[in-house]
């Protein structure tokens, strides 16, 4: 077997002379591959990894989460209703054509007939080009989110898909299901090409001879991504050096990729927070916020990121986590068992009372585990727990049912705002405006309401920030529902791959600036 | 032997039919497809439009009526992950599922015929007990256990193997690419093939081994040392043949077991076969290639055993195949 290795790395070493001295060529493992090669198909982490390996947004997330000018260099905001863009001039597609203000426009008008992102540019009105390279956003109402919406704003080459394909159809047409000519080609102005690509087993990439960005350092010419579904083989992969870098390590193994003198381990605190939401509607003992309140003294945040995420996770006592502008540092973790235990008494529910609890068990990183943990903490105030898990495909019918007392919920705010977090998780129901859709727990404030809805025409950031604070500040007060912990990000690299400058919280690596130095 | 075969297919039809109508009935509570196809945030509203469009919202009878309909004509649906019709990703992914179980199949018969015939022969020694020893631990541990241990100890400290995927393959016909044509594929295909070879070899040592020893009881067997033919001889010719009649019979039910083990197995490979394929449409709720997938297997459990009462034909002329079919 050894003269096998040997033999074998005898091939390679040719095989890369052969190749050219200068081809820097990566694998990437991920526990997923996109569904898609459209990028307006599903708004999901996969397909925004894509996104920003093959095409470029108008403006884009930097690691300290502010906005960065990509095919956009400049903006400007006219009235109040009106943001102008201008754009980056010699930019051309992997198909050859310019980048001009049409395709900005037929994108736009894509994204806005897009089922997964139509809800994101709700409030956006119209867009027109003024000249080839500036363009007019228009919004309904003043709308402080304009630049967290651009960064979904990926150009697409209007030329390239605009006709019909060999069977007849639409070749910019969004297929759910089925096969459509945007799923399977691709024209972008991003730093790599799609040349192969089997769903499920692999998708390679060259890196675009005609990339417009010539200050990035980004040095990798090749980059073949293979999904690697299961935990412990993906960090197998890595250690025995058959893929450079991977995403996520999972928590039980982060302690082994870190000793490994020859792979980096890279964190970020992620921006997912993890929560408990409580029906007062099926349970009634949880419309007295008292109850609540004790359930939220009861439950170790701290104990769980320590003991069950490894302290793989940032522990939370609000939704928005720092860096978004809701965020309240003074509120704190509640945790203490006398407190939680008088409190009960108060409510009249000394000898305590019986709920049901379900939980996903593979949707969030020890969804289950931590499932049985707050079930357990909570018996030390008396409360009996009848808990469930099942897979996320299941679970989430049952979520939409209302099915249990207690029913866990992480939310990433596809915004990155925290306006986003109430909206979908604590506002009350609304079937017209989708507010509240994944409200299982039922709470509802108008006075948080209405702040929500201030603050979402706001555009002066610090008064919005004031009202999003005092949002968050409610929530906590009423303890409307158990916020957890936010998840962790992680990846694993090969020394030599410098990972560290191109990943973020929002978990899109940015692999045109990945530098690989051997 | 025609009307046996004409009447296995008929078993075979059967056996589809009432695969599909199971599956179909329970596709239900097998989670809500939708919400894999959307993101997060999309209304309730337009998550029923699609429905509607996919035709999800319509009656049992009428869905199972529109599968039926389709199926007779070849089309088993069009899989939500892959969008292709599931019968070609299944055609795709079946090469790579058949080598491995060729692979594994190679080493169970390899091994288990010598080591079996050997504990028969000498139940007493260390090296025996030895053998059952270890096959006794390896019956015991799950693959997946057997499996990741052998990344780390192959892949990971020695460094020997690699520890995923099917690596260089070769093209050779239509949808099948073959690992067994470089040095790499055969790299790649040896530790899931012993993974997969690890739960079935112990159990045939054990058959062989116990036949084996019945069968040198045996009257003709006695009679065989007694006019003085080589040892060797009567053991692997005499013995032997008869031996095998039992362990092909066990063999290719187990076979088909095998392709229900390979979801384990090509899961924590990351073999790009159909049982990672059908595990993952599972966790997508990707019906169509479940239900596609149930009936494809269904329909290899059909054929193996159809082709096991062949061989038992060819190896023991007392079995009349006309009289099974009758």
């Amino acid at each position: 077997m050894k003269r096998f290795g040997t033999f074998a790395s005898v091939i390679a070493l040719t095989a890369m002379m052969s190749a050219g001295a200068h081809a820097t060529s990566i694998k990437i493992a991920y526990d997923a591959d996109p569904v898609s090669l459209d990028p307006f198909e599903q708004l999901s982490g996969g397909t925004l990894q894509l996104s920003h390996m093959v095409f470029d947004p108008l403006v884009r997330w930097t690691q300290d989460l502010e906005f960065e000018p990509r095919l956009a260099t400049s903006w400007e905001q006219t009235d109040e209703l009106t943001t102008v863009f201008k754009l980056r001039e010699g930019v051309t597609f992997h198909s050859g054509n310019p980048m001009t203000a049409k395709d900005v426009v037929w994108s736009f008008e894509r994204l806005k007939a897009s089922d997964d992102f139509k809800g994101i540019f709700a409030d956006f009105e119209s867009m027109t080009a003024i000249d080839d390279y500036t363009v007019e956003l228009k919004t309904a109402k003043p709308f402080p989110l304009v630049l967290h919406t651009a960064t979904y704003i990926f150009p697409m080459d209007s030329v390239f898909y605009t006709g019909t394909d060999e069977n007849g159809n639409d070749k910019g047409a969004i297929v759910k299901h089925g096969d459509s000519f945007a799923s399977r080609n691709m024209s972008g102005t991003g730093p790599y090409i799609v040349t192969e690509r089997e769903q499920g087993v692999k998708v390679e990439f060259d890196r675009f001879d005609g990339y417009w960005d010539t200050a990035s350092p980004g040095n990798v010419d090749e980059i073949t991504l293979t999904p690697i579904k299961e935990d412990p083989t993906r960090v197998a992969a890595l250690l025995s050096g058959d893929v450079d870098f991977i995403a996520p390590v999972p928590p039980t193994d982060l302690d082994r990729v870190d000793a490994d003198d020859s792979v980096d381990l890279i964190t970020l605190a992620g921006t997912r927070i993890i929560t408990f939401q409580m029906n007062q509607s099926r349970n009634p003992a949880l419309a007295d916020p008292k109850v609540r309140m004790a359930i939220d003294y009861a439950v170790n945040n701290a104990g769980i990121v320590d003991r069950i995420m490894k302290g793989f996770g940032t522990v939370g006592a609000q939704a928005s986590p720092a860096g978004y502008l809701g965020h309240n540092p003074e509120l704190t973790p509640r945790f203490d068992v006398e407190k939680a235990k008088a409190l009960m008494a108060e409510a009249g529910y000394a000898d305590g009372f019986s709920l049901t609890m379900m939980a996903p068990n593979n949707r969030y990183v020890n969804d289950d585990k931590i499932a049985q943990a707050v079930a357990s903490m909570l018996a030390q105030i008396n409360i009996t727990v009848d808990l469930k898990t099942m897979p996320k495909a299941q679970y989430w019918p049952t979520f939409d049912e209302r099915a249990a007392d207690m029913m866990m919920i992480g939310w990433h705010a596809d915004t990155e705002d925290s306006a986003n977090f109430h909206q979908f998780l604590s506002a009350c129901f609304d079937a017209d405006t989708g507010n509240g859709q994944y409200n299982s727990g039922g709470y509802c404030n108008p006075e948080a309401d209405a702040l929500m809805v201030a603050a979402n025409s706001e555009t002066d950031p610090a008064k919005r920030g004031e009202l999003l604070v005092e949002l968050e500040t409610i929530l906590y007060n009423e303890a409307a529902f158990i916020p957890l912990h936010w998840q962790n990000l992680s990846w694993g690299a090969r020394k030599g791959v410098d990972a560290g400058p191109i990943v973020n919280a929002l978990n899109f690596p940015y692999f045109g600036d990945l530098v690989v130095s051997e | 032997m025609f009307a046996y075969l004409v009447k296995r297919l008929f078993q075979a039809a059967a056996v589809m039919f009432v695969i599909s109508l199971i599956s179909f009935a329970i596709q239900d509570n097998l989670g809500d497809p939708l919400r894999e196809l959307v993101g997060q945030s999309v209304s309730e509203e337009t998550r029923d439009e699609l429905r509607d469009e996919l035709g999800l919202n319509d009656p049992f009878l009428v869905q199972y009526g529109r599968f039926l309909g389709n199926a007779v004509r070849g089309d088993l649906g069009t899989s939500y992950f892959f969008k292709e019709p599931a019968l070609t990703v299944i055609l795709k992914k079946l090469p790579a599922t058949l080598e491995l179980v060729a692979g594994a199949t190679i080493i169970i018969i390899g091994l288990s015929i010598p080591l079996g015939v050997y504990t028969a022969i000498k139940p007493n020694s260390i090296m025996s007990r030895l053998i059952m020893g270890i096959s006794i631990v390896g019956i015991s541990v799950p693959v997946f256990l057997t499996a990741i241990g052998m990344i780390f100890l192959f892949s990971v400290e020695l460094r020997w193997l690699p520890s995923f995927g099917r690596g260089d393959t070769v093209d050779v016909i239509g949808y099948w690419s073959t690992n067994f044509l470089t040095l790499d594929g055969w790299q790649h295909i040896l530790l899931p093939s012993v993974a997969l070879a690890s739960i079935m070899l112990p159990l045939f040592i054990r058959l062989i081994r116990s036949e084996m020893m019945e069968t040198l009881q045996s009257e003709y067997v006695r009679y065989a040392y007694a006019k003085g033919i080589a040892p060797r001889r009567i053991w692997f010719v005499h013995a032997l043949k008869n031996t095998l009649l039992p362990v092909i019979t066990v063999g290719g039910v187990q076979i088909g077991t095998m392709v229900a083990y390979t979801i384990l197995t090509e899961t924590v490979f990351q073999w790009p076969g159909m049982g990672f394929m059908f595990l993952e449409a599972v966790n997508r709720v990707d019906t169509p290639l479940i239900v596609a997938y149930l009936i494809v297997v269904g329909f290899i459990f059909v054929v193996t055993n159809t082709i096991v009462d062949l061989i038992y034909g060819l190896v023991n002329p007392t079995v009349k195949l006309s009289r099974m079919g009758a």
